[in-house]
C-alpha cells in the first residue's frame, strides 16, 4: 500500500525541468534549421553572384517559389494525417490545363471543374478512412488519372492564363519583392489555421493520436476529409499560381511537383509520422529547394546534366543534419 | 447533484464476445453517487470490456445501460460524455505532438474561438496543482517531452477537468501503474476529496493495497463475470487475491526467500553509481536477488544500463564477471519486436547458441521456445504466431524466458511487472527464486514495494545514489520510504 506523504515536491520523471529545458531547446534548433539552410543557400548564392540579391534578382530566382510553396502547403496537410500524396504534381498540372483553357474561355465552368477537384479530393480522404486503404496506393493510382485528364483538356502545349492572373502574379509591390511577399502570407496563414486555431489541433491530432481522438469523440472520417480537400483547395492554388507566371499551359508542366512538395515538407521540419509537421518550415523548405534547384546550381557553373543529382546532394546534407540534431532530443 | 446513493450508472446483463471469445457473460454493474468502486481481476478477467461499456467505445452485444435510472437505448462516447462519465484508458492516449494545453482541448469542444489556448492552459494548470501539488509541467510542453510518469499525470488531471459537461463518475484504469508512491499518494488523496464531493470514481488496480484502502465497495471479476460485490471493508489482501483465483498469499514467498537465503556465492557485480560520493557500492554475488527501491527515475535504471554496458566493455566503478541480460520496463519501446513470432522474440538473446552453420536453425529455436512456453506458462496456441496475439502479462512472460533462456548468469529487471496482473506476477516470481537458486544473479528495479519481498538485499536510490542498503530481516515499507524520502546522502 501506499502512503500519502507530505514531503516537499520532488522530481519524480527521469527529466526534470532542466533537462525538458535542453529539449524544448534542441526542438527550437531543429525548428530554425530550415531557416539556417535557407540562410546557407542565399550566403552561397551572394557570394558567388552578389548582384543576385537585389529586387531583381530576387523576382527572377524566387520566380517559382510561390506554387512551390502552394505545393508543398498543399503536401503538409495530408503529411499531417499521417498519409502522403503522390498525384499532387500531375494535379497541378491539370489545374493548370483548367486554368489556361476553361477558366480563361468559360469562367463559371473552370470554377465548377475547380471546385469539383477538391471534391473529388475529399472523397479520395473518405475513401482512404473508410476503406483504410494505404493513400500512397490511391493517390499513385489517382495520378494517372489526373494526367490523363490533363491531357484529354490540352493534348499539346499551349492555351494561355486569365489576364485577372497573369496581372496579379506580374505584380511589383516596392521595397519587396513579390514571391517574398506572397510566401510570408501563405505561411501566415496557414500557420495560423493550422496551429493556433482549436480545430488546427484536432487535425494535427488526427496524425498523432488518432485513437484517442476518437475516443475524445471526435470524427477521424470528417478530419480525413477535411485535410484532404485542404490539400485540394492549395494544390488548385499552386495550379492556378504556376500558370499565372508560365502564362500557357502543358499537361506535364507539374510532374516534378510530388517529390519537390514532400522534399520541402521534410526540409521545413515536419515528419512523415506522427502528425508533426510546420507550416512555417515548409515554405522556407519550399523557397530553399526553389532556390537550390536551379539559381545556385547555375552559379556554382554546375552543368545542367547534373543539378538533379546535385540537388538530391543538397537534400541529403540538410536531413541528415536534422537527424542529428533530432538525436540529441532522445 | 444526484441525491447520494442513487445510481449514476447501471449496467443489466451485458454480455460481449469477440469472435469465439466470451469477454463477458452477463455482468451486472452499478456505481452510486459518491461512491469509490474498486475493480480488481487477473488480466483478461473482463474488466477492461466492462470498462470500454461504460465509457461508451464498446456496445454491449445484449443487456441494459442505464444512466442515473434512465435506459440509454444508443450510448456512445459523446452521450457518455453529455452525461459526465469519462476514463482514463489504461493505454497513454495524449497525443504526442500535441502541447499539454492542445491536448486538453481534445477533450472539450467548448473550448474554441477567440483566447482558446489561454483557456486550455489555465484549466489543465489548475487542475494539475490541485491534484499534484509541486509537479513542475507547463501547459506548454509538448507531451513526448515528458516522462512516461509525468503524462500520466497529465491524463489523469485532464479526465477531471470541467467546461461545459458535467463530471459525474470517472474511471480510473490503472491510473498510477508509472506514478511512484509519492505521486500516487496525492492521486488517491484527491480521489477521496472527489469522492467525497459527492461525484463517483471506478477504480481498477493491480496493487491490490490501493484498491482495499481507497475504495468503497470493490467488485472481484473473474473469466468474464462478476464474482463478487461487497464493502471495502469486508475484504482483506487475502480474501481478494483467493476471489480473484491468484496463486499463495506472500507470506509464502517472504517465507521460502528468508529460509533460502544462499550461503555467499562468487562476486558476480560490483557497481557504484556514477553520482555516487561516498563508499555505498551495489555487490551482488551469484543466487542473490537484489532489490533495487527509492522513487521512480532516481538513478535505478541508469545504473543497471551502466551495468548492462560495463558488461560488454569494461568500466571504471563497475566490474561485472558473468554475461548480463536485461529485461526491459517499456516492453512495447525496448523489449519487443513487433513484426516478429514469439518463438523468434524468446531466441534473439541465444543466437549464438541456435546457430547452425551460418543460419539459425529453426528446430533449435523451436525447441528453445517450446521448452520455455512450458515452463513459464505462455499461453498461446502456437509459439509461431506474432507476438502481439499475447495478452500484456504473456509479453513480458516472453521478455523474461528471453533472459532467461539465454547464457546470462546476471539478469537486470527494470521494473518490468509494471501494469501486469498479479497471477502472471507470482508465476514470474516463483521463477526468478527458482532459477535464483540454481546460482542466476537478479538485479531487480521495482517501484512495487510488495516485489521487494522476492529479495535478498535491498538497495534504495536517490538523486542517483544509493543511501540506504537493507538486509533481508531489515527490510520494512517504512524504512524504504523513510530513506527515499530522508536528507541523508
Amino acid at each position: 500500500m501506499r502512503p500519502e506523504m507530505t514531503a516537499a515536491p520532488v522530481e519524480t520523471g527521469p527529466r526534470s525541468s532542466s533537462e525538458r529545458g535542453a529539449l524544448a531547446r534542441a526542438r527550437l534548433l531543429r525548428s530554425l534549421l530550415p531557416a539556417l539552410s535557407l540562410g546557407l543557400v542565399l550566403l552561397a548564392i551572394a557570394w558567388l553572384n552578389p548582384r543576385a540579391i537585389s529586387y531583381f534578382g530576387f523576382s527572377l530566382m524566387l520566380n517559382l517559389a510561390i506554387p512551390i510553396a502552394l505545393a508543398t502547403i498543399a503536401q503538409m496537410f495530408v503529411i499531417a494525417g499521417n498519409e502522403l500524396d503522390l498525384s499532387i504534381g500531375t494535379f497541378v498540372g491539370f489545374v493548370g490545363c483548367v486554368t489556361a483553357t476553361w477558366l480563361k474561355e468559360a469562367p463559371l465552368v473552370g470554377v465548377l471543374i475547380l471546385l469539383g477537384s477538391i471534391g473529388v479530393y475529399a472523397l479520395l480522404g473518405a475513401l482512404i478512412h473508410l476503406r483504410n486503404l494505404p493513400s500512397i496506393v490511391v493517390t499513385l493510382g489517382m495520378s494517372f488519372v489526373w494526367q490523363g485528364l490533363a491531357i484529354l483538356i490540352l493534348p499539346k502545349p499551349g492555351g494561355k492564363a486569365p489576364d485577372w492572373l497573369l496581372s496579379l502574379m506580374a505584380f511589383k509591390p516596392p521595397f519587396v519583392p513579390f514571391p517574398i511577399i506572397a510566401a510570408l502570407a501563405i505561411a501566415a496563414v496557414v500557420h495560423f489555421g493550422l496551429m493556433r486555431t482549436s480545430y488546427g489541433v484536432i487535425l494535427r491530432g488526427s496524425g498523432g493520436n488518432a485513437a484517442a481522438l476518437s475516443r475524445a469523440g471526435w470524427s477521424l472520417l470528417k478530419t480525413k476529409i477535411v485535410l484532404f480537400a485542404l490539400t485540394g483547395l492549395f494544390g488548385v492554388l499552386s495550379g492556378m499560381a504556376l500558370i499565372g507566371i508560365t502564362t500557357s499551359a502543358d499537361a506535364n508542366i507539374g510532374n516534378g511537383y510530388t517529390l519537390l512538395s514532400i522534399a520541402g515538407v521534410i526540409l521545413g521540419g515536419g515528419e512523415f509520422v506522427g502528425g508533426r509537421v510546420s507550416p512555417i518550415g515548409a515554405v522556407i523548405g519550399a523557397l530553399t529547394l526553389a532556390l537550390a534547384a536551379s539559381p545556385l546550381l547555375t552559379f556554382m557553373h554546375i552543368p545542367p546534366d547534373w543539378q538533379v543529382a546535385a540537388n538530391g546532394a543538397i537534400l541529403i546534407i540538410v536531413l541528415a543534419a536534422r537527424v542529428l540534431i533530432s538525436r540529441r532530443e532522445r | 447533484m444526484p441525491e447520494a446513493g442513487a445510481d449514476i450508472i447501471r449496467l443489466d446483463g451485458a454480455e460481449k464476445h469477440f469472435g469465439a471469445v466470451r469477454a463477458l457473460a452477463g455482468v451486472d454493474f452499478h456505481v452510486r453517487a459518491g461512491e469509490c468502486v474498486g475493480l480488481v481481476g487477473h488480466n483478461g478477467a473482463g474488466k477492461s470490456t466492462l470498462m470500454h461499456m461504460v465509457a461508451g467505445t464498446l456496445v454491449p452485444d445484449s443487456g441494459r445501460i442505464a444512466v442515473r435510472g434512465a435506459i440509454e437505448a444508443s450510448y456512445s462516447v459523446p452521450r457518455a460524455q453529455q452525461l459526465g462519465i469519462r476514463c482514463v484508458f489504461q493505454e497513454l492516449s495524449l497525443c504526442p505532438n500535441l502541447s499539454i494545453a492542445e491536448n486538453a482541448r481534445i477533450n472539450h469542444p467548448a473550448l474554441r474561438g477567440l483566447g482558446w489556448r489561454r483557456k486550455a492552459a489555465d484549466l489543465i494548470a489548475a487542475k494539475l496543482d490541485e491534484i499534484f501539488p509541486g509537479h513542475s509541467i507547463s501547459a506548454s510542453d509538448v507531451a513526448s517531452d515528458l516522462s512516461i510518469g509525468r503524462r500520466q499525470m497529465v491524463e489523469v488531471a485532464r479526465a477531471f477537468t470541467v467546461t461545459q459537461d458535467p463530471l459525474e463518475l470517472v474511471i480510473l484504469d490503472e491510473p498510477t501503474s508509472s506514478l511512484d508512491a509519492h505521486t500516487a499518494g496525492q492521486l488517491l488523496a484527491f480521489v477521496r476529496r472527489f469522492v467525497a464531493g459527492g461525484k463517483s470514481c471506478i477504480l481498477i488496480s493491480h496493487v491490490l493495497g490501493e484498491v482495499l484502502g481507497n475504495a468503497d465497495r470493490i467488485v472481484v471479476m473473474r473469466d468474464g463475470k462478476v464474482v463478487a460485490s461487497d464493502a471495502a471493508k469486508a475484504f482483506d489482501r487475502d480474501r481478494l487475491v483467493t476471489t480473484m483465483g491468484g496463486a499463495e498469499a506472500r507470506e509464502k514467498i517472504a517465507a521460502e526467500i528468508a529460509t533460502q537465503k544462499p550461503e555467499t556465492g562468487p562476486l558476480r557485480v560490483r557497481a557504484r553509481p556514477a553520482r555516487q560520493e561516498d563508499g555505498n557500492e551495489l555487490v551482488a554475488h551469484a543466487g542473490e536477488i537484489i532489490g533495487l527501491a527509492g522513487l521512480a527515475g532516481h538513478g535505478q535504471t541508469d545504473l543497471l544500463l551502466a551495468i548492462f554496458a560495463a558488461a560488454a566493455r569494461a568500466k571504471t566503478g563497475i566490474d561485472v564477471t558473468a554475461p548480463v541480460a536485461l529485461v526491459a520496463g517499456d516492453r512495447q519501446s525496448d523489449g519487443i519486436f513487433p513484426q516478429w513470432s514469439i518463438a523468434q522474440n524468446i531466441g534473439i538473446r541465444s543466437l549464438a547458441r541456435l546457430r547452425n552453420g551460418l543460419l539459425i536453425s529453426p528446430q533449435r529455436e523451436a525447441e528453445l521456445a517450446t521448452f520455455w512456453q512450458r515452463k513459464i506458462g505462455i499461453r498461446t496456441p502456437d509459439m509461431n504466431n506474432n507476438i502481439f496475439s499475447l495478452s500484456g502479462g504473456n509479453q513480458q512472460k516472453v521478455l523474461f524466458a528471453r533472459a532467461l533462456g539465454s547464457n546470462a548468469k546476471i539478469v537486470l529487471m527494470d521494473d518490468p511487472m509494471r501494469g501486469v496482473d498479479i497471477g502472471t506476477k507470482l508465476e514470474v516470481y516463483d521463477l526468478v527464486r527458482e532459477e535464483a537458486g540454481r546460482g542466476r544473479t537478479f538485479l531487480w528495479y521495482t517501484t512495487e514495494t510488495e516485489e521487494l519481498d522476492n529479495c535478498h538485499q535491498v538497495y534504495v536510490f536517490k538523486n542517483g545514489r544509493i543511501v540506504a542498503n537493507l538486509g533481508r530481516d531489515e527490510l520494512t515499507e517504512e524504512k524504504i520510504i523513510q530513506s527515499s524520502f530522508g536528507d541523508a546522502a
